[in-house]
Formats: C-alpha cells, sequence, structure tokens
C-alpha cells in the first residue's frame, strides 16, 4: 500500500490546516475511503482522521424546533435515535436502508453525503473515467450503463450519487454547515452536490480543507412527519444500492395536500429534487392520478445515458407508489425491512 | 514445522453410541471455527515469513512491454520482485497438458497475456503492505490487442468433449422427425452468465522450502493431485512434498485443481529461500482459479396430444479460454430426466479471451436445468397442464438416453412429499393469479433436481490399537461441508467402536489418497474406502480370534464375527465375545492395521444408471409495479441414497438451494466487452442471496436405499440442491408476473417493462 501520513488533530481549526495542504483528505469511519485507496482508485498522501474531533458527534434539538446533527454521528446512531426517527421518519427509513448493518454502525454523517459514485469504472484504474482523471473520457458511456444516470448527467459523466440518506435530507430542505480556511457557511443539500457538466471531478461545492461540522433539518420538516416514507427499488431485498428510490412526503389537511415534498435517488449525479413534480401535487386531493401526473412532470427532462430507458419507467412507478405510501400514513415503527417493496407484507413485519 | 494439533471435539452433541451412520452429529470442527481456532491456510506464519503480492494485468489480451522493477524494489520493505526474467526454472512447461485432467496454468512463463487478472509478476516484501505498494509500483505497460469477449466474439466450433470427457453430441431417436410430427412445440433460447467463485476463504498458501523438501499450506479439494502437480512441475519427488489443507473456507470446485497463483506462492519461496505467503485479493479471484462459463441454450421441445415429451433437443453455446479447453456440459443436463423417444443434447463454443472457465457447483448440470426446467414449465402451460402433472407424465423410468434401469430412483416420492409439504396442489394454473394481502403477486414454480452419483478411487488406512482404541486415517477435505465429522462416523461404524475411541487423521497429503473431493463424490468415495479400511482391519482381528483357541471366538468359522463397541461378538451368539485389546494382547500385538480401496464397480457402472434426484419447490413475491423479486418460501425433498449425518446433508441440500436463488435472480459477473475486465469484482456489488433474500427454507430428505452405487448406498448431496431449485425459482417468477424471462439472473430491468400494472 502507498504510504501516507496519518494525522489526528485535536481540533477543527488544526484539522482545516492540515486537510487544506494538496493531497490531503479527511478521513471519517473510511468505509468508503479505505476501499478507494486499496483499488488505487484515490491515493493521498495525507490522512486526516476527523473521527475523534470533539462535539461532532452529537444530535441537538435547536430553539427554533430544527434538528443539527454532527458530521460525525453514526448512520446508525442517527437511525436510531427515538427522537429523530419520530420527528423525520424518512431519514430514518432512508439510512436503514443503506448498507449493511456493520456499515451502519461505522459510516458518518458527512461521509455519507460525500460517498463517491459506485460507477464500476470509477473503481477500475484501467478505465478511462473524467471523474477520476480529467479529460480521460467516460467509458461508461458506451459500456455498461444500466444503472446510470438518466437525469442531470453530460456527456463527460453519466454517474449517479448512491446514498440513500440523501434523498429525504433533500426533500426536507437540509443544510450543510461547512468549515473552511475562511471561516463558517452554509450551503442547503440541494446545492451541495454539483451536476457533472464538464467537470465531473468537481462533485460537491467544498474547496480544499472544507470540513462538514453538522447538518441541519428546519423546524418545517417535522411538519411532514406524519405522512412521509422513503421507498428504495434494490436487486436484492438485503443490502444493495438503489436501482431508483424515491422519498416522498407530504403535508395533509382537511383531505387536501397543503404541501408535498419530493427527491429521487440513483438517478443523476446528486439527490434530485423534484420541484415540478412538488407543484403538481400542492393543494391537490390525494389521488393516483395526480401522483401519476407529478411523476411525469418529474422525469419530463429525463433521458437514458445508455442502457437504461427503464429507469425512467421505474422512477415514475416509485414516486406514485412513494406518494401512495406517504399518503397512507407512516408506519408506527419502521417497518423490518425499510424502505423495501416487501416491507408491507403482513406477516413479514418483523421488529427492526 | 511442527505438525498442527487439530483439537476437534471427540464429543460432539448428540452423539449416539452403537451405530455413528446417519445420526446428526453436530460438526466436530464447529467450536473451533466459532472460536477462531480453526487454523486455515493463511493463518500459518512460520518464521522469516515474507508477504507476496501478485501483479495482475488490466487487459486481456496482449503483451507486457514493460514493469517497472527497480521502482517496486526501491520501495522500503521489498524483497524481490518474480518476473518471467528471473522467475525459478521450472521441470515442466505450464503449458504443457499431458493428460485432459491436467489445466494450463500462467506462471510467468513469457510475456504474453491472455486474461484480464492474469499474473504478471509476484511482489515479496517484508509486510503485506510493502508487497501490495510494490506491485502497484510496478506500472505495466502493454501491447494491446483487442480483446474477444462474449459468446459472439469469436468462430464457434464443436468441441470434442465437453465437462468431462463426455461426447459433445448425444442423439437418441430422430428428434427432426419427431419435432415434425409433434402435436405442439415450443422452440425458446435463454442465457445464462459467467459466474465467478467467491469462496469465503480467497485461494491461499503459505510455502516453505526446505532444500528439495516442500512443505505447503494450501487449501485443497484434492490433495494428492496437487501433490503430483506441484511434483511435475518442480521436478521432485511427490514424497518430498507435504501439503496440509485442514479446512477449507469453501472450494465449491476452484479448489479441486491447484491454480496458478497457488504456484507462484511456492515459486516465490523457492527464489528468496524464505517461507512465503500469497493470498489472493478478492478482485483476483476473478481469472486465475476457474469460473463458470456463461451458456446460451436452446430448447425445442414436442410433445403428442395427451402431453408425452416426444422429442427434446437441448443445444448449448459457450466459451472457453483460448489457450485451454473446458466446455461447460449444460446441454447433458437433458440425457436423464425426462422420457422421451427422441433426444438430441450438443455443443458449440468460442474461445475468449478470458481465464479457462473451469469447475464450479454442479457444472453443466446448474446451468442447464435452469433451462431444462424452464422449458418444462413452458411446455407444461402450452398443454394446459399442472407442471407437476406434466412431469409426472413424462416421467422416466429407465434412463432416457441410455436405456438403462435406475440403481434406485426414489423421485416420485420425492415429488409427492415436497409438493405436500407445499402446498402444491392450491396451485392455479394461469400466471399472474395469486396476490397477497398487500397485493404483492405470488407466483408457485417448481424444478427437477438431478446429479450423477459418481464414484471416484482413494484409499483409507485403519489400526485398532491394543488399548481398545482406533485410528483411520485418509487425506479427506473438509470444506466447510463437515467431513470431519461424516468420515469419523464412518470409522467408528466400520471400526466397531464408539466415536470418541476413533482418531481420524485427515487433511493432509501424508496420508492415504482420499480422491478428490469434487463431483458430489467425496463421501461416497473416501467414505467407502474407509468402511472397507475398517471392515479389513475387523477381518484381521477376527482371523486372529478365531484361530486361537484360547478365545471365546475360536471356531466362530463360517458364522463369523461382528465387530461393536470394541468387541467382536460371535454372529450366531452374541453372549460369546471378545475386547480388541484382549486379543491383540494375547497375540502380543500393540496395534494391527489394515487398507481399504474404493473405486466404482464397473459392472454396476455398465449396468445401471445411477444418480440422486430432488423434487424444489419455490415461492416468489414480486411487486407488480416495480418488479422487485424476493423468494419467500422453498421445499426441497431429495432422495440420495443413504444419509450419513443428516445435519451435514441438510446444510449442503441448503446451500445448493440457495445458489439456485443465485442462479435465477442474483449472481453475474459485469463484464466490460471492450476491455474483458470484470466490474463488480468484489462482493458487495457481485450479488449473492443472504438470510433477508432467502426467508424460508425447508428440506426433505427421502429414503432411498440403493445396493449397486457403492457398499454403503451413498449418492452424493454436494451439487444436487442447485440443480431445480433455479429452474423452480425461474418459473415462480413467471408464474407470478406472467412474463417469462429467459436470461439469468432476471432483474427488475427485464420485469418493469413486461409489468404493465
Ligand atoms: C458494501 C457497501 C454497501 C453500501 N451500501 C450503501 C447503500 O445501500 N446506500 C448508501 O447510501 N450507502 C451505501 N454504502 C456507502 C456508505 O453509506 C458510505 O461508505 C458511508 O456513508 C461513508 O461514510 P464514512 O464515514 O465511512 O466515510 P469515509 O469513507 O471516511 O469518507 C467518505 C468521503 O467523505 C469525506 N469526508 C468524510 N467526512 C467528512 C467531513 N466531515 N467533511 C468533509 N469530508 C468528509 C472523506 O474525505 C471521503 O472522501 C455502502 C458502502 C459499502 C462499502
Ligand atoms: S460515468 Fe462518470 S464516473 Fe463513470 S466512467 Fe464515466 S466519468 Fe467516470
Amino acid at each position: 500500500m502507498k504510504t501516507f501520513d496519518y494525522i489526528r488533530p485535536a481540533t477543527v481549526s488544526d484539522a482545516i490546516a492540515a486537510a487544506a495542504e494538496p493531497g490531503a483528505v479527511y478521513l471519517a469511519a473510511g468505509t468508503n475511503l479505505l476501499d478507494l485507496m486499496k483499488g488505487g482508485v484515490t491515493r493521498p498522501d495525507r490522512l486526516v482522521d476527523v473521527t475523534r474531533l470533539s462535539g461532532l458527534d452529537r444530535i441537538e434539538r435547536l430553539p427554533d424546533g430544527g434538528v443539527r446533527i454532527g458530521a460525525m454521528v453514526r448512520n446508525a446512531d442517527l437511525a436510531h435515535d427515538m427522537d429523530f426517527a419520530r420527528a423525520y421518519p424518512a431519514v430514518a427509513e432512508a439510512l436503514l436502508s443503506g448498507a449493511s448493518a456493520q456499515l451502519r454502525n461505522a459510516a458518518t454523517v458527512g461521509g455519507n453525503l460525500l460517498q463517491r459514485t459506485r460507477c464500476g469504472y470509477f473503481y477500475d484504474t484501467a478505465s478511462a473515467c473524467n471523474k477520476r482523471e480529467p479529460g480521460a473520457g467516460c467509458a461508461a458511456r458506451d459500456g455498461e450503463n444500466k444503472l446510470h444516470a438518466v437525469l442531470g448527467w453530460s456527456e463527460a459523466c453519466i454517474a449517479t450519487h448512491p446514498s440513500d440518506f440523501c434523498v429525504p435530507l433533500t426533500a426536507l430542505d437540509a443544510v450543510v454547515e461547512i468549515e473552511g480556511r475562511s471561516g463558517r457557511r452554509e450551503v442547503a443539500l440541494e446545492a451541495f452536490h454539483r451536476l457533472p457538466g464538464d467537470t465531473p471531478e468537481r462533485e460537491s461545492v467544498l474547496a480544499p480543507g472544507d470540513l462538514i461540522v453538522a447538518l441541519r433539518l428546519p423546524s418545517e420538516a417535522r411538519g411532514f412527519s406524519a405522512h412521509a416514507r422513503y421507498l428504495k427499488v434494490r436487486e436484492r431485498t438485503s443490502y444493495a444500492f438503489a436501482v431508483v428510490s424515491a422519498a416522498a412526503c407530504v403535508r395533509i389537511e382537511h383531505g387536501t395536500i397543503r404541501e408535498a415534498r419530493l427527491a429521487l435517488g440513483g438517478v443523476a449525479a446528486k439527490p434530485w429534487r423534484a420541484r415540478a413534480a412538488e407543484e403538481v401535487l400542492a393543494g391537490v386531493r390525494p389521488d393516483p392520478a395526480i401522483y401519476r401526473k407529478a411523476a411525469r412532470a418529474a422525469l419530463a427532462d429525463a433521458k437514458p445515458s445508455g442502457d437504461n430507458a427503464f429507469k425512467i419507467e421505474l422512477a415514475e412507478r416509485i414516486i406514485v407508489r412513494a406518494l401512495m405510501l406517504a399518503a397512507a400514513g407512516t408506519p408506527q415503527r419502521i417497518p423490518a425491512l425499510p424502505a423495501s417493496p416487501f416491507s408491507s407484507v403482513p406477516g413479514v413485519l418483523h421488529d427492526a | 514445522m511442527t505438525p498442527e494439533i487439530i483439537n476437534l471435539s471427540r464429543d460432539p452433541a448428540h452423539v449416539r453410541h452403537g451405530s455413528n451412520i446417519g445420526q446428526p452429529l453436530t460438526r466436530r470442527d464447529g467450536i473451533l471455527k466459532v472460536k477462531g481456532e480453526a487454523r486455515y491456510a493463511a493463518d500459518n506464519h512460520p518464521p522469516g515469513l515474507l508477504y507476496a503480492v501478485l501483479a495482475v494485468s488490466s487487459i486481456a489480451r496482449g503483451r507486457v512491454t514493460f514493469l517497472d522493477v527497480p521502482a517496486a524494489k526501491r520501495h522500503p520493505g521489498v524483497v524481490e520482485v518474480m518476473t518471467p526474467a528471473n522467475r525459478p526454472p521450472l521441470a515442466e512447461d505450464p503449458d504443457a497438458k499431458t493428460n485432459p485432467f491436467m489445466f494450463r496454468l500462467d506462471l510467468l512463463q513469457n510475456d504474453k497475456v491472455r486474461y484480464a487478472n492474469q499474473s504478471i509478476a509476484v511482489v515479496i516484501a517484508e509486510t503485506l503492505e510493502a508487497a501490495t505498494e510494490g506491485a502497484a509500483l510496478l506500472a505495466p505497460q502493454y501491447d494491446v490487442l483487442p480483446p474477444r469477449i462474449g459468446l459472439d466474439s469469436n468462430e464457434s466450433f464443436v468441441p470434442p468433449v465437453v465437462g468431462i470427457g463426455n461426447p459433445s453430441e448425444i442423439r437418441r431417436g430422430d428428434v427432426e422427425a419427431d419435432l415434425a410430427a409433434a402435436s405442439k412445440r415450443i422452440e425458446a433460447t435463454y442465457d445464462t452468465p459467467a459466474q465467478y467463485h467467491n469462496a469465503m476463504e480467497p485461494h491461499a498458501i503459505v510455502a516453505a522450502w526446505d532444500g528439495d523438501r516442500l512443505s505447503v499450506d494450501t487449501p485443497s479439494q484434492g490433495l494428492a493431485m496437487a501433490q503430483g502437480r506441484i511434483a511435475g512441475l518442480f521436478g521432485i519427488s511427490p514424497a518430498n512434498i507435504h501439503i496440509r489443507s485442514p479446512f477449507l473456507g469453501g472450494g465449491f470446485g476452484s479448489k479441486g485443481f491447484i491454480s496458478g497463483p497457488q504456484l507462484l506462492g511456492i515459486l516465490a519461496a523457492r527464489l528468496v529461500g524464505r517461507p512465503v505467503k500469497l493470498v489472493l485479493r478478492r478482485e483476483q479471484m476473478y481469472g486465475p482459479v476457474g469460473h463458470r462459463a456463461p451458456t446460451r441454450q436452446t430448447m425445442r421441445i414436442g410433445v403428442d396430444g395427451d402431453g408425452v415429451l416426444t422429442a427434446i433437443d437441448h443445444h448449448a453455446k459457450t466459451v472457453s479460454s483460448t489457450f485451454d479447453d473446458f466446455f461447460e456440459p449444460a446441454a447433458d443436463a437433458s440425457h436423464t430426466l425426462y422420457a422421451s423417444p427422441a433426444i438430441a443434447t450438443s455443443h458449440e463454443a468460442v474461445r475468449v479471451d478470458t481465464g479457462t472457465p473451469l469447475f464450479m457447483r454442479a457444472p453443466g448440470e446448474a446451468t442447464g436445468s435452469i433451462v431444462l426446467e424452464s422449458a418444462i414449465d413452458e411446455m407444461a402451460f402450452a398443454c394446459g397442464m399442472d407442471p407437476l402433472a406434466f412431469r409426472l407424465k413424462n416421467y422416466a423410468d429407465v434412463e432416457p438416453i441410455s436405456g438403462k434401469p435406475f440403481s434406485s430412483k426414489a423421485l416420485r416420492q420425492c415429488y409427492a412429499q415436497g409438493a405436500e409439504r407445499f402446498g402444491w396442489a392450491k396451485r392455479p394454473l394461469a400466471p399472474r393469479a395469486m396476490r397477497d394481502e398487500a397485493g404483492l403477486l405470488v407466483g408457485w414454480g417448481m424444478g427437477t433436481a438431478t446429479f450423477p452419483a459418481l464414484m471416484f478411487q482413494a484409499e483409507a488406512r485403519a489400526v485398532v490399537r491394543s488399548d481398545g482404541s482406533g485410528v483411520m486415517e485418509t487425506g479427506a477435505h473438509d470444506m466447510g461441508q463437515g467431513a470431519w465429522t461424516a468420515f469419523a462416523q464412518i470409522a467408528a461404524d466400520g471400526l466397531g467402536l464408539d466415536l470418541e475411541q476413533v482418531e481420524f487423521k485427515s487433511g493432509t497429503s501424508d496420508l492415504p489418497d482420499a480422491g478428490i473431493a469434487g463431483g458430489s463424490a467425496h463421501t461416497a468415495t473416501a467414505g467407502s474406502a474407509i468402511h472397507n479400511a475398517g471392515a479389513a482391519v475387523i477381518a484381521k482381528l477376527a482371523d486372529l480370534a478365531m484361530g486361537d483357541k484360547r478365545s471365546p471366538l475360536f471356531g466362530a468359522g463360517n458364522a463369523g464375527v461382528i465387530a461393536r463397541g470394541g468387541r467382536l461378538h460371535r454372529r450366531d451368539d452374541e453372549t460369546r465375545s471378545e475386547s480388541y485389546a484382549d486379543i491383540l494382547g494375547r497375540a502380543g500385538l500393540s496395534a494391527i492395521e489394515a487398507r481399504g480401496n474404493s473405486a466404482a464397480d464397473p459392472a454396476a457402472q455398465s449396468n445401471y444408471a445411477m444418480h440422486a434426484h430432488g423434487a424444489v419447490f419455490a415461492e416468489v413475491k414480486v411487486d407488480p409495479d416495480l418488479g422487485q423479486i424476493r423468494v419467500t418460501r422453498m421445499v426441497g425433498a431429495f432422495a440420495a441414497g443413504r444419509v450419513i449425518n443428516p445435519r451435514m446433508v441438510q446444510s449442503q441440500l441448503f446451500g445448493g438451494m440457495i445458489w439456485g436463488v443465485s442462479f435465477a435472480l442474483h449472481e453475474q459477473a459485469v463484464m466490460d466487452c471492450r476491455s474483458g475486465r470484470i466490474l463488480n469484482a468484489n462482493l458487495g456489488e457481485y450479488h449473492i442471496p443472504v438470510n433477508a433474500d432467502v426467508p424460508s427454507l425447508d428440506v426433505l430428505t427421502v429414503d432411498e436405499h440403493d445396493p449397486h452405487v457403492n457398499a454403503l448406498g451413498i449418492k452424493g448431496v454436494g451439487e444436487i440442491g442447485i440443480t431445480g431449485s433455479a429452474g423452480a425459482v425461474a418459473n415462480a417468477v413467471w408464474h407470478a408476473t406472467g412474463v417469462r424471462v429467459r436470461r439469468f439472473p432476471i432483474g427488475i430491468d427485464d420485469l418493469v417493462m413486461g409489468l404493465t400494472a
């Protein structure tokens, strides 16, 4: 293995200074980063371990009713936090549908946001990949691309962002708190990841040294807790990345949808907020016909990037189903098979 | 190296004295494994050990033109880099093939690259990390030629033989005429993908030379063959080679022949003059250790007006590598199951730039079975018949391809008992006719399982000691299937001792050859040798006693004796008995020994068709809009001759059925056809089913007494579980959805477009 420096700074400012150097990267739980290093996909000179920074592992209720989640909170700890799961059930469900129990116990909030694509060519260092090596070309464009993007892709890159967690977060207007050399700033999660354009190597708005310190969900997001679901279609009931997923959250008053939030996963280089669909749903009575209309609006700009036209059809159907599930109401408990089409089957509902 | 002491438990749970065979003893190595104390090959660290890491090719065809050896050697900790330039000489060309069981190896014999992930250099270092980085620093350059990947990438030809020497084409009756005359015909083409070995334990070796003597820790399904192969390549006597393989972390055929990377570990140790450990990385398994070849199979079947099969034509196209021959005998699956006056099976192949495909659990049987069972299901529906009724109507009372009677065949009972347990009678004929309470589509499918009952050759040595205890020795292989336990049970019965009185020695190459652990024949083969060795030593003891006037057994003569509980009893008067200790003591012997052999009985082989059978029933649920599939229930009923240990048999059958689910729904190598590289060479994305994917399995074993297969009546259960199961799941998906997918594994993309809500 390539030799690299490993440092474990004591303070956030030390961490930022150490990580601003060329060749340095942050190490959180390493569930993605170490795989990339072992495969030679990334070859950093310096790892800045941020898991021991104090104060980044808390889940805090804010005075305005929102919640602030430290970047080092583990995926499993967040999902199993009772208050959090009750207030943001779709987020908890999404977290529990990702990876495996062992990985969730380790993986951090910050790392989940910044996990890299699962495009096989990105991991195969002998393949051309603009994301790995700008200007090299995109082997996926004419290759095995059944699971690639149908929205927001460019000729330079057709990869998707694989996170489940980010999908409901985007729907619920989560905000990323970033600390960098020039101080602290905030970016809406929806604007945090970048579409590939001509620069697929630039995946987020972070500058060198920028550290995610926390994630915030605003108090309005609680308003959806009674009707919020995440639905993930995957090739195995056990763990697999989403083929397509959707988070649907609605606020229903007097039998009418007052406000809807909808986002898709597995379709683009970022978690995809479907604002056009939300508009279709605002102020209407819950009804599958309207859901279908909303779904078509969400996918209006979609086009296959290869052998994946089925994902467009699938995404529409997932939206319809996710809205039906959300309208039916958040279940009392997170289902034993979180976010699974099979979670609603009576008789297989065990405790999570 | 000091010999390893293996603390197997002498009294597993559920010990029963008397007859040990048939008892569900727990694995004697179970506690060791749970505690992490079972020493696998890679757990060995002899003093002075160095670590070797393979550098593998990223191209599939061409030549290595440059390796930055100086850069690798400069890296701290790197001791040596082995390339074609300095690889120690071999006594035999790795590309020589003097018998069909000898597969060509990549041992750095030249700069040619013939598949992606082929070894092109070995870096040897003081640490694993240094060797790993050294391998990365080699930064190879290549002359690249366009690889030929996939079933249509090269000229097709008819292989001379398929599988292990089976004819490539077999015809019985006139298929074309019977198809033309059939009242119903179906013709359909199915695709099965390449699958790669992913045993939990990757191939690993610790090799140490002492002059011309070689000590090796490595997992092996064929110790004697590995020993012979190493001896040939290095020009040393097999007696100088000591291989230890007490436990395998799974083999599934990939450890049947010693692989190139394992031999490179031995070469590396030779080069540096120190012990070397080499362990494949997960992604390095995708090339040099064999895999299941992709196939495209066309079935044409015809029936008469009563739904009686009149013709089966099964054609399989497959691949082999450009440099060696192994042809997945997929079409042979149609030889034995369904009665038909006309049967034709044939194969064609293309050569592609991948590693040589080899044996992978049920090679040919699994690939052929999912296709045959799908086609039978399609025909049953075309005839408007229940799939079980259709199979019963076409039940084969003699082996269809040969006309021979079966040595035993309890398939009818398997059908009946499996169907009963599953509740098959309630199945509606029409597809898409069942839903659960949540609106999910429910489908029921079935498949017939079959696997030949094979016998290889083995030897065992039995000893009875003057303290009344016994020893049984044979170099058998525990791949996790329970050999340490099942063979000890056979040994104890063979020696007429309780289990704790028997020391069973196994898993090393200095013991008698137990044959290969493959073809589902290990228990039958090595078990028969153990049984015969036991009988031989008991016969010697009996001779001692019966010829000695002082023995209560004197003159038992024709009546004979039986051995039980450490004593010989007169068969005609069990009150007259004598202990082994007394017999040996009086004879002044400290021990008595005998050997036993086993081999197939040629007369029985030519008179009978010998196969295990089974019937598998599966339930799946499918989301009607989203196309996601889940297997919710499977029942398998199997008849496989005598069961030595029901617990081990059940877990073999479970494992096979789970692989059937994998075959139908999950497993495939995603290959980039332009580069010949596999894009999902990791366990995150090479999908196999785990607990959540297989909620409920039920296995029944049907009693079957077979006097012909071997002395113990064992047929073997290692592979049969995949056959039938894969087709049952695929047929259940069709029954749930009405969508017939003929490309495996069946995926969401296949169903989304087919399902209209
Ligand atoms: C087999 C497998 C299956 C998986 N399945 C799923 C799945 O189904 N769904 C899903 O959503 N995910 C899945 N994952 C991905 C998993 O969620 C991520 O690996 C994990 O969330 C990453 O978190 P980490 O703390 O380990 O990050 P690391 O691996 O440590 O870091 C990931 C990246 O984030 C950067 N980083 C980490 N923390 C910060 C910070 N605070 N500020 C700035 N940069 C930071 C690192 O530099 C690195 O680039 C799977 C992973 C594996 C290995
Ligand atoms: S899709 Fe993006 S990540 Fe994949 S190969 Fe193309 S550029 Fe690289």
